[in-house]
């Protein structure tokens, strides 16, 4: 248990929030329904993210994060641990820090239970209100990744439950592969206007649809 | 473009999620208030600029961000092994000796 001070950030209803997202038109021909679509975008705002560091050689802090959140402390290279219900993971992004999201409004709590869970010397810091997730799924998702970034996003280098940080797109983001035709990004909040032009435009051909 | 390993990530990524950070194992002086200026302005200011093989740093800026060390022929453009930051180079080493990590 740490004594940090710590609050909650999460205005809730108190404050209109507005995702990254909320001024960007589209500027392509979109689809209106995901039917036929090659790929259909999806943004999954207000999520809530958290960047955890530690100390992965350090068996209680594993299996404190395993105890806090149920899931497994990814501590291999680019590894991603997907919950079965697809609404909280932890993903590796470098050998001593992870981002781990969870529900929106579920961030303070998690937070606080990885507190209690874990000793010594980690990090937790809220950082939801710095990055936005896309969600990509189609069978056109692979070629559109193909057209943004350097990183390899064949099947047999990019199985399911892996999740990168790489350049996209002349920017960067998380790239994470959490279906079979699922990806998700993991974007900055203020590369996400572009990001998702550049998104729609690269998707256009495939016949892009934006689901809600 | 070039494929470079990092040590971090444990894989090849393309060169363009790199950044070149000069040259590695700077030693800082053990005892600044006592070094004569010609030796601390050597620490600060002056680099090697061999023809040949050098020792790097580089920073993995888009994938895990960690710094770690690159062994490169600046004429080839060869890399000969890359290897984690507090960690010497192979060529360096006696046999058995090393900390490992170096591919």
């Amino acid at each position: 248990m740490s004594d940090a001070a710590v609050f909650d950030v999460n205005p809730a209803a108190s404050v209109a929030s507005e995702s990254p997202l909320a001024a960007c038109r589209p500027r392509v021909a979109t689809l209106a329904n995901a039917e036929g679509a090659g790929v259909v975008v999806r943004e999954r705002a207000f999520l809530g993210h958290l960047i955890l560091r530690g100390n992965a050689a350090d068996e209680a802090f594993v299996a404190g994060v395993e105890q806090a959140l149920g899931l497994p402390l990814p501590t291999k290279a680019c590894g991603l641990s997907l919950a079965a219900e697809g609404t909280s993971s932890i993903q590796w992004l470098s050998p001593d820090e992870w981002l781990i999201i969870v529900p929106g409004g579920a961030e303070f709590a998690t937070e606080l239970r990885l507190r209690e869970c874990l000793g010594g010397h980690f990090a937790v810091v809220n950082v939801s209100g710095g990055q936005t997730v896309l969600e990509l799924s189609g069978t056109g998702v692979r070629e559109v990744l193909m057209k943004s970034t350097p990183y390899d996003v064949h099947p047999a280098s990019f199985p399911v439950g892996r999740g990168v940080g790489t350049v996209f797109a002349k920017s960067a983001a998380l790239v994470r592969r959490v279906g079979e035709e699922r990806w998700e990004l993991v974007i900055r909040r203020s590369f996400a206007d572009y990001l998702y032009r550049w998104l729609l435009d690269a998707a256009e051909e495939f016949g892009v649809h934006i689901a809600d | 473009m070039l494929l470079i390993y990092c040590p971090y990530c444990e894989e090849y990524r393309e060169e363009e999620e790199f950044r070149p950070k000069g040259e590695a194992h700077i030693a800082r002086p053990q005892n600044p208030e006592e070094t004569p200026d010609e030796v601390w302005g050597d620490y600060l200011f002056f680099r090697k600029n061999p023809r040949g093989v050098h020792h790097e740093q580089w920073l993995h800026a888009a994938g895990c961000r960690k710094y770690f060390n690159v062994t490169r022929h600046t004429v080839s453009y060869e890399i000969l092994e890359t290897y984690k930051a507090g960690q010497h180079p192979a060529s360096d080493r006696a046999p058995g000796v090393g900390t490992g990590g170096a591919k």
